[in-house]
């Protein structure tokens, strides 16, 4: 049974119409088919509606929709052959990020992503895709090893944020998110990031400085959680939508700004209605983004990314000073 | 000035002065509550004399303590992006920026100079931490990515002073990108085998922890310095529990492998000297030679 958000009431009555002439289906004399038809048009033509027309802070509620396919979810159905490898070899193994090799379109890759669970005990095992040092110090390893074996990477970037506790601070979350920007920025091999889900902060970035990004059409990626911003900026959480609005952290604006460099359609209604398509389609755009990587060579693809992320933003000055000037 | 006023003024400014005569020369140290002298607050490079509670200091302040002689050359840095998103929280994003530009007569929250200490070329980025809680965004971004480039070009070291309580989200995202975009210079001092130092003050959070704050050959702190990546009430929210005494401050960090060393404001001048030197002067005068 679909969890159903609160904008999607209206969705949730008719596909609950749905579901009850079904159910009536032989018995009745009435022509259920062509009522379930047209119900049934009548749904397709409001979800459409609906999800192309998307609040920011309702891309945030279905970004992290409980049945939103997570990273195991991509893994399972695009990487064969996946070995998941564990552990920071310093400290522990942290279950918030999956690591390990496998074939994708049957080229061996590294894949690196974050796991928030579903059910009660797998989202405490994975703490919520909240990942503490030893889960970025292992991505560390495993970026290191993929460019010693030539390895493209493959990241999937699904988390609230890094972990914030006593024991993750104590041993230095900083560093160990400050240490994968900078292994992101050396290494050589390709680096892809898609934002399947939430793309929390530094937490997100630090998977994620690669060279080419791309997001789930209804993912968001931010520098905070729209709630973090407005109990910062307005000193309540009850401004959580306007903080939204302003952000600008949906695909779409992220792409206008230059930030990401590409958008995945979901199905209709969003990923969590047809995992499997909306997964087909991260598949078919990641190995597009792949080929021509894999091209160039090693040092140029650093440099390039490397560049990618100096100009952010600078280009604008010039269009803004032309335009001040004019 | 006419006689008018000069006859008038005396009686108006003197009363005035009297009740400025506490604030102005007697300072409440926030740590222990102990009056400070201004004159020995001065002298104390903002220490306080009670219990050595380091005080924020601006980015000038930090050029004169540290370089040869007080003699440093401010970078200009470029002009960046200055508001992205057309931000707007209970107040515009551009008229906050403009009114903390005439309040604090700075420009951003960082500030680049290039001099010498201990006779060694060295560029330092510091931050004012007054400027909207020294928060990163592209402007102090480009500023890490000027100093950077002009230590390479110097062929001088990096010195970088972080004061700040992280990512300027009226940015948003694009604070974010500072990030890699910090890191990015830092990578460049180092590719030039070039010595990248840190020197943590408080507070050092989030993104500029996060970043290269955390990235320095030798990394020193100020005593009781908040160095964190999330902070304590972030913390103390999250996991609804009381934080251990002394937790995230500069001593901890030592105690825990993230810093080499936790130096007094006093003595910061005389150890960067001697960690400098060991680095671009491997060859000492005295060095022995051998036949």
């Amino acid at each position: 049974m679909l969890t159903y958000l609160d904008f999607e009431k209206p969705l949730a009555e008719l596909e609950g119409k749905i579901e009850e002439l079904r159910h009536l289906g032989d018995s009745a004399e009435i022509d259920i088919a062509s009522e379930v038809e047209k119900l049934q048009a009548k749904l397709d033509k409001t979800l459409k509606t609906t999800y192309a027309n998307l609040t920011p802070w309702q891309k945030v509620l279905v970004a992290r929709h409980p049945d939103r396919p997570r990273c195991m979810d991509y893994i399972n159905r695009l990487i064969e052959d996946f070995t998941p490898l564990a552990g920071d070899r310093q400290f522990g193994e942290d279950a918030a990020i999956i690591g390990g090799m496998g074939r994708f379109h049957g080229r061996s890759v590294m894949v690196i992503g974050q796991e928030r669970g579903r059910d009660t005990a797998s989202r405490v095992k994975h703490n919520f895709g909240m990942p503490r040092p030893e889960g970025y110090r292992k991505a560390q390893r495993l970026m290191k090893m993929a460019d010693r074996f030539n390895l493209p990477i493959l990241t999937l970037v699904d988390t609230p944020g890094a972990f914030p506790g006593i024991d993750a601070e104590a041993r230095g979350q900083a560093e160990a998110i400050a240490s994968s920007v900078d292994v992101c920025l050396s290494i050589r091999v390709p680096l892809i990031t898609i934002v399947i889900g939430e793309g929390g902060s530094g937490g997100a970035i630090a998977l994620a400085t690669a060279d080419s990004v791309l997001m789930m059409e209804h993912a968001v990626y931010s520098v905070i959680s729209p709630e973090g911003c407005a109990s910062i900026l307005w000193g309540t959480a009850e401004q959580s939508k306007e903080a939204a609005e302003v952000m600008k952290i949906t695909a779409q604006d992220l792409k206008k700004m230059g930030i990401i460099d590409g958008i995945v359609n979901e199905p209709l209604g969003g990923a969590h209605r047809d995992h499997a398509a909306a997964i087909e389609a991260a598949g078919n755009e990641l190995w597009d983004q792949l080929v021509p990587l894999l091209r160039l060579p090693g040092e140029d693809r650093r440099l390039r990314r490397r560049h990618k992320f100096m100009d952010m933003g600078r280009q604008e000055v010039g269009r803004v000073g032309s335009k001040s000037a004019a | 000035m006419s006689w008018l006023t000069t006859l008038i003024r005396p009686k108006i400014s003197d009363s005035a002065v009297k009740s400025e005569v506490p604030d102005n020369l007697w300072h409440k140290c926030a740590s222990c509550s102990n009056m400070i002298f201004h004159k020995d607050l001065t002298a104390n490079l903002l220490v306080c004399h009670h219990c050595q509670h380091h005080m924020r200091i601006g980015a000038e302040e930090r050029f004169t303590l540290l370089f040869d002689e007080g003699q440093w050359n401010k970078v200009e840095l470029p002009k960046v992006w200055s508001d992205p998103l057309k931000f707007k929280d209970k107040k515009r994003y551009a008229d906050r920026l403009r009114e903390t530009r005439n309040s604090k007569k700075l420009q951003e929250a960082i500030q680049v100079a290039v001099g010498k200490i201990g006779g060694i070329t060295c560029v330092i980025a510091a931050f004012d931490f007054d400027f909207m809680g020294g928060s990163m965004g592209m402007a102090v971004g480009e500023g890490l990515l000027t100093a950077a480039r002009q230590a390479v070009a110097h062929n001088a070291a990096l010195i970088a002073i972080p004061a700040s309580g992280g990512a300027r989200m009226q940015e948003g995202i694009l604070s974010l990108m500072q990030m890699p975009r910090t890191t990015i210079a830092v990578q460049q001092v180092r590719e030039a085998h070039l010595p990248y130092i840190v020197i943590l003050t408080d507070p050092t959070t989030g993104g500029v922890s996060a970043s290269f704050a955390m990235l320095g050959d030798v990394t020193i702190a100020e005593p009781n310095a908040l160095i964190c990546f999330a902070g304590p009430r972030v913390i103390e929210e999250t996991i609804r529990e009381k934080l251990p005494e002394g937790f995230q401050r500069s001593e901890y960090l030592l105690e825990h492998g993230m810093v080499d060393m936790v130096v007094h404001r006093k003595d910061l001048r005389a150890r960067l000297t001697t960690v400098l030197q060991l680095i671009m002067l491997p060859n000492s005068p005295q060095l022995k030679k051998r036949a």
